[in-house]
């Protein structure tokens, strides 16, 4: 049986909780699943990896375990010591930061709405890709202008926008705006406006 | 930040005003913490008794919108009781210069107003030239034109008793306040800012921060430890994603966005390039064309050079005097206007003000692509609330991104730290780095125009060699940022051979010799390595926790920025203490790298012609207490709200910002002073939730810690309302409603504004209908205003109207 914080805290009583994680732990019980859970932490074999919190900008430092074995997913997050901003502290949400990758909620494969459809199908990267790039061309096609109202030079296109992301790696950041600005896109904009 | 989070440690007063640091930067209280401990003190200023508050050894409450009115207030006391370095004030700042006799204020407006285009003609603010074309200045500060003189006579009004009045902060907390931070004055004390949107979020934005920085100049606080203007950013990389410019009026490293006047790349270059006549001024951005030629040669590689004007023509201009930001975009895609919209990382059906209009924009798309790790209301807009998904025509392509953890490159913290990280676990599923998604579009996009296409120049000859073996490579673009020598070349006698990195933007060249995709990180990825991926402990000789050789740091890994006002005219630094350079008498020795390596001043009666003015970024050198670029006035003047809860500004007959943008669609609506609105909303973070909530709203233990949508009110409001602790209510705006749980506290307290009591209510913004699945608990951006500061045009969403009713 596997259970959650919520269900281990109604078990244990919401009023004694604090009491009981301190004074029940190591004696079996109710704690079997989350030891059966631990064993395969093993962080010991886990390969590490040191990584930046991705939420607020105090630019905290994180470790990553990743099993090597089976799914070779992370298995632990927890604070960076050796880094010299936060020194292994973190935040609920930097804390938390190994439930953001391991997610059964992520969409892991590209998505698709036709027009005036109820529903998401699932497409692969290749169709998704090729098809954004025709919608790219066409629209930018069909909307370019050469010159503006003035007869300046301009060399845009009106018909795209853009929004994002401070979520992206600088590099990422780099090559998105160098790819947006090729296009032709003026309306290029992100979280910094908000 | 001018300076960074570990920096927080050495100052003498801390003020924290329009951010919660405690619960939005929690570990920035290590800091802070720190700093109190050595006997610090904390003020913090906000409407709501907040988590900051509680650490705080001062507290006052104010009215959301009011800080100029406060800081005005805090700008007088200092000059009244002359808490001011003196020293400092006639050196690096604009104190001195003379100001044109075109200038006045009269009643809340400054000179130069035209009342058709809400728009001043800044001319009228200019500074007074000498025969050289050099400010005319007066180091005395008595010239009855000169900065300091219009300063005191402009804050001359903001008198406590009026300050009280409009802000609804106590008399008494008032003059503490100005008291406790006033005497960061004295020689050898520092007092730093730690702000936010709170700030930013006003029509008054960036008047905000500027009276801030006023203050920070007359208390001689710039560039010294422990001290600085600090702006708390709230993404991880919110600092190196506006580094690199993902902004419609800027290019990376903050060059201009060509405008259509800009008819050449000399064209161009000449009009963003400041020319200053005064020998002692550095004027760094005389550089302009370097960086710009080498950022061109970074877009087009080889296919740019001097006969095609490094393919100036290739790129986007936009036109003269047009504004293209988020509002703007968003009442350009209620409009209409585009057919194509990319949503990448980002979740405007949320995050952005009047939401509401965002969701009804997307419809009028024909296609949008929304990259993301998780479904959100922006990708699924065509099924949220009260939408029927058979009349949406929009086609969506999600595409599924990678976790950070889950990719390498760097971020760059809000220190201006850029931190390398690496992969952990590969990316999920199918689910791709943002860097292979980018890559691998731009190479269909290429694909689509081999043969033929609209203007193919700028598509077919973008440089895009960045993947290895199929696969996205950060090391590759990290070092094309930086920068490359693309010719043997000897510069300032040292030799470099082509193909190599270069070690500092100070090498790069206007001729096409080099390229940089962003001038600012050259120095970040050289031919010692990756600067980033640094991790050494060890301190820099002054001992203030710089950590030089861990990551790196813009510029040139200068840590603390302006630092050439931390030291007096001698080269002594202000703090013998938190010293952060100091010349030995030869050169600047120890500590952080230098704001440019000349030699101090001296005096001004017989200056060392070798030196150079403090403030090297700015045209004539000096800290801007006069900010004659600014869109709404060279000085800030307290406006109200474009929705608040009095009838007139009491400070003067201009009720609000008379340069601020509204929008005049269905969806947009402004009402101020209504009796259906009669309470201040705000808006803000919970440490829980980060932003919109996608990447905190899918994870079980903090959506247990912070289940639902809620709106914080003050006892005596509930009382007044009816409503009990826990209960449902109806919170409503001129454009939107959404249902909250009512959280009753004495965090919230009616404020006595003009002999009126004025209350307050506050709303986290990190909800959305999809998730929690209930599909009841919605955005606060559902009640926030399309309106918005007029230089940056940030979003006025933390002070607007409201009602609530049990429902």
């Amino acid at each position: 049986m596997r259970i959650d914080r919520r269900e281990f805290i109604q078990i244990s009583g919401a009023a004694a909780a604090g009491l009981a994680l301190s004074s029940c732990a190591g004696k079996g019980g109710i704690f079997a699943p989350a030891r059966e859970q631990a064993k395969t932490l093993q962080i010991q074999d886990a390969k590490e990896t040191t990584t930046i919190c991705p939420y607020c900008a105090v630019g905290c430092g994180a470790i990553v375990h990743t099993a090597k074995t089976g799914k070779k997913r992370a298995i632990n997050v927890e604070g960076d010591p050796g880094h010299v901003i936060n020194r292994g502290t973190l935040c609920s949400k930097g804390a938390a930061l190994r439930q953001l990758a391991e997610n059964d909620q992520r969409i892991i494969q590209p998505m698709y709405r036709a027009p005036y459809s109820k529903e998401w199908k699932k497409v692969d990267w290749d169709w998704a890709l090729t098809k954004i790039a025709q919608k790219v061309k066409a629209t930018r096609d069909a909307t370019f202008q050469a010159r503006n109202v003035k007869g300046q030079i301009v060399n845009r296109t009106m018909g795209i926008a853009s929004v994002g992301s401070a979520a992206l790696d600088n590099e990422e950041c780099w090559t998105y705006q160098a790819l947006m600005r090729a296009i032709g896109l003026v309306y290029i904009e992100h979280q910094a406006r908000i | 930040m001018t300076n960074h989070w570990i920096d927080i440690k050495n100052s003498d007063c801390i003020m924290i005003m329009g951010s919660n640091a405690a619960e939005n930067h929690p570990i920035s209280f290590k800091y802070v913490t720190e700093a109190q401990q050595r006997g610090a003190q904390l003020i913090n200023v906000d409407p709501r008794f907040t988590r900051t508050s509680a650490r705080a050894d001062f507290y006052a409450p104010m009215r959301s919108g009011t800080d100029i009115a406060i800081l005005g207030g805090m700008i007088k006391y200092i000059l009244d009781n002359n808490l001011y370095n003196e020293e400092y004030v006639a050196a690096y700042t604009n104190a001195p210069f003379i100001v044109g006799a075109d200038y006045y204020f009269d009643d809340g407006l400054f000179a130069g107003y035209d009342k058709q285009s809400k728009t001043y003609n800044k001319k009228k603010w200019a500074f007074e030239m000498d025969a050289n074309g050099v400010p005319k200045m007066d180091r005395s500060l008595e010239h009855p034109r000169c900065v300091f003189q219009i300063l005191k006579k402009h804050f001359s009004r903001y008198d406590v008793d009026l300050v009280s009045k409009i802000s609804g902060c106590p008399k008494d907390a008032l003059i503490e306040i100005y008291k406790t931070y006033g005497a960061t004055g004295a020689r050898g004390k520092a007092g730093t800012i730690m702000y936010a949107m709170g700030w930013t979020q006003h029509t008054t934005g960036t008047q905000n921060i500027r009276t801030m920085a006023i203050i920070q100049l007359l208390l001689g606080n710039m560039g010294v430890a422990g001290g600085g203007v600090n702006a708390l950013r709230g993404e991880s990389n919110v600092q190196g994603s506006t580094d690199h410019c993902l902004l419609w009026h800027i290019w990376p490293g903050y060059l201009k966005t060509p405008r259509a006047s800009n008819v050449s790349l000399a064209a161009y270059n000449d009009k963003w390039t400041p020319q200053s006549k005064d020998p002692l001024s550095a004027n760094w951005w005389q550089n302009y064309p370097k960086y710009s030629v080498s950022l061109l040669k970074s877009f087009f590689g080889d296919k740019a050079n001097a006969g095609n004007d490094f393919g100036y023509d290739w790129l986007p201009k936009v036109d003269d005097g047009k504004d293209y930001s988020w509002l703007s975009l968003f009442d350009e895609m209620y409009k209409g206007t585009f057919k194509g919209f990319f949503a990448w990382g980002q979740n405007p059906a949320c995050s952005g003000a009047n939401a509401g209009k965002n969701r009804q924009a997307m419809a009028n798309l024909d296609w949008m692509v929304n990259v993301n790790i998780f479904d959100n209301e922006t990708g699924s807009f065509w099924k949220g609330p009260g939408v029927n998904s058979a009349s949406v025509k929009t086609e969506v392509f999600f595409l599924p991104a990678a976790v950070s953890v889950e990719k390498e490159g760097s971020i760059t913290n809000s220190g201006r730290w850029s931190q390398w990280r690496y992969e952990g676990p590969k990316p999920l599923g199918k689910s791709r780095t943002d860097g292979q998604i980018i890559l691998e579009l731009g190479n269909k996009i290429k694909d689509q125009y081999k043969d033929g296409g609209v203007f193919p120049e700028p598509i077919r000859n973008l440089k895009w060699d960045y993947l290895s073996k199929g696969k996205y490579d950060p090391h590759a673009v990290a070092k094309e940022i930086n920068g490359y020598f693309l010719t043997d070349v000897t510069i300032k006698g040292k030799a470099f051979k082509k193909g190599t990195l270069v070690p500092s933007f100070a090498y790069l060249q206007a001729d096409g010799s080099t390229s940089s995709g962003n001038w600012l990180y050259c120095n970040s990825y050289t031919e010692k390595g990756n600067m980033a991926a640094r991790r050494s402990t060890k301190d820099a000789s002054n001992n203030i926790g710089l950590y030089p050789e861990f990551a790196w740091c813009w510029p040139v890994n200068r840590r603390i920025i302006y630092n050439r006002a931390s030291v007096d005219l001698k080269g002594q630094p202000w703090d013998r203490s938190h010293w952060v350079i100091k010349w030995d008498g030869a050169k600047w020795s120890g500590g952080d790298v230098p704001d440019g390596g000349w030699p101090p001043i001296g005096s001004f009666d017989n200056p060392n012609l070798k030196s150079r003015h403090a403030f090297i970024m700015r045209k004539h050198g000096h800290g801007q207490i006069f900010g004659p670029g600014r869109a709404d006035g060279p000085l800030p003047e307290h406006y109200e709200p474009m929705e608040c809860p009095v009838e007139k500004n009491f400070m003067s007959a201009t009720y609000t910002n008379p340069t601020a943008p509204t929008y005049g669609t269905k969806a947009d609506a402004y009402m101020t002073c209504d009796p259906r609105y009669p309470y201040v909303g705000t808006t803000y973070r919970v440490v829980e939730h980060w932003q919109s909530g996608v990447m905190t709203r899918h994870q079980p233990w903090l959506m247990e810690l912070q289940p639902q949508m809620f709106v914080e009110m003050s006892e005596e409001l509930a009382t007044l309302k009816g409503i009990k602790n826990g209960e449902r209510v109806m919170a409503a705006s001129a454009r939107g409603k959404l249902e909250c749980t009512a959280i009753v506290t004495k965090r919230m307290q009616p404020l006595q504004v003009a002999g009126t009591t004025i209350h307050q209510v506050g709303f986290p913004w990190c909800f959305g209908w999809q998730k929690p699945a209930s599909g009841k608990e919605e955005s606060a951006n559902l009640l926030t205003p399309s309106t918005g500061d007029p230089n940056t045009r940030i979003p006025e969403t933390k002070a607007f109207m409201v009602n609530i009713q049990k429902i």
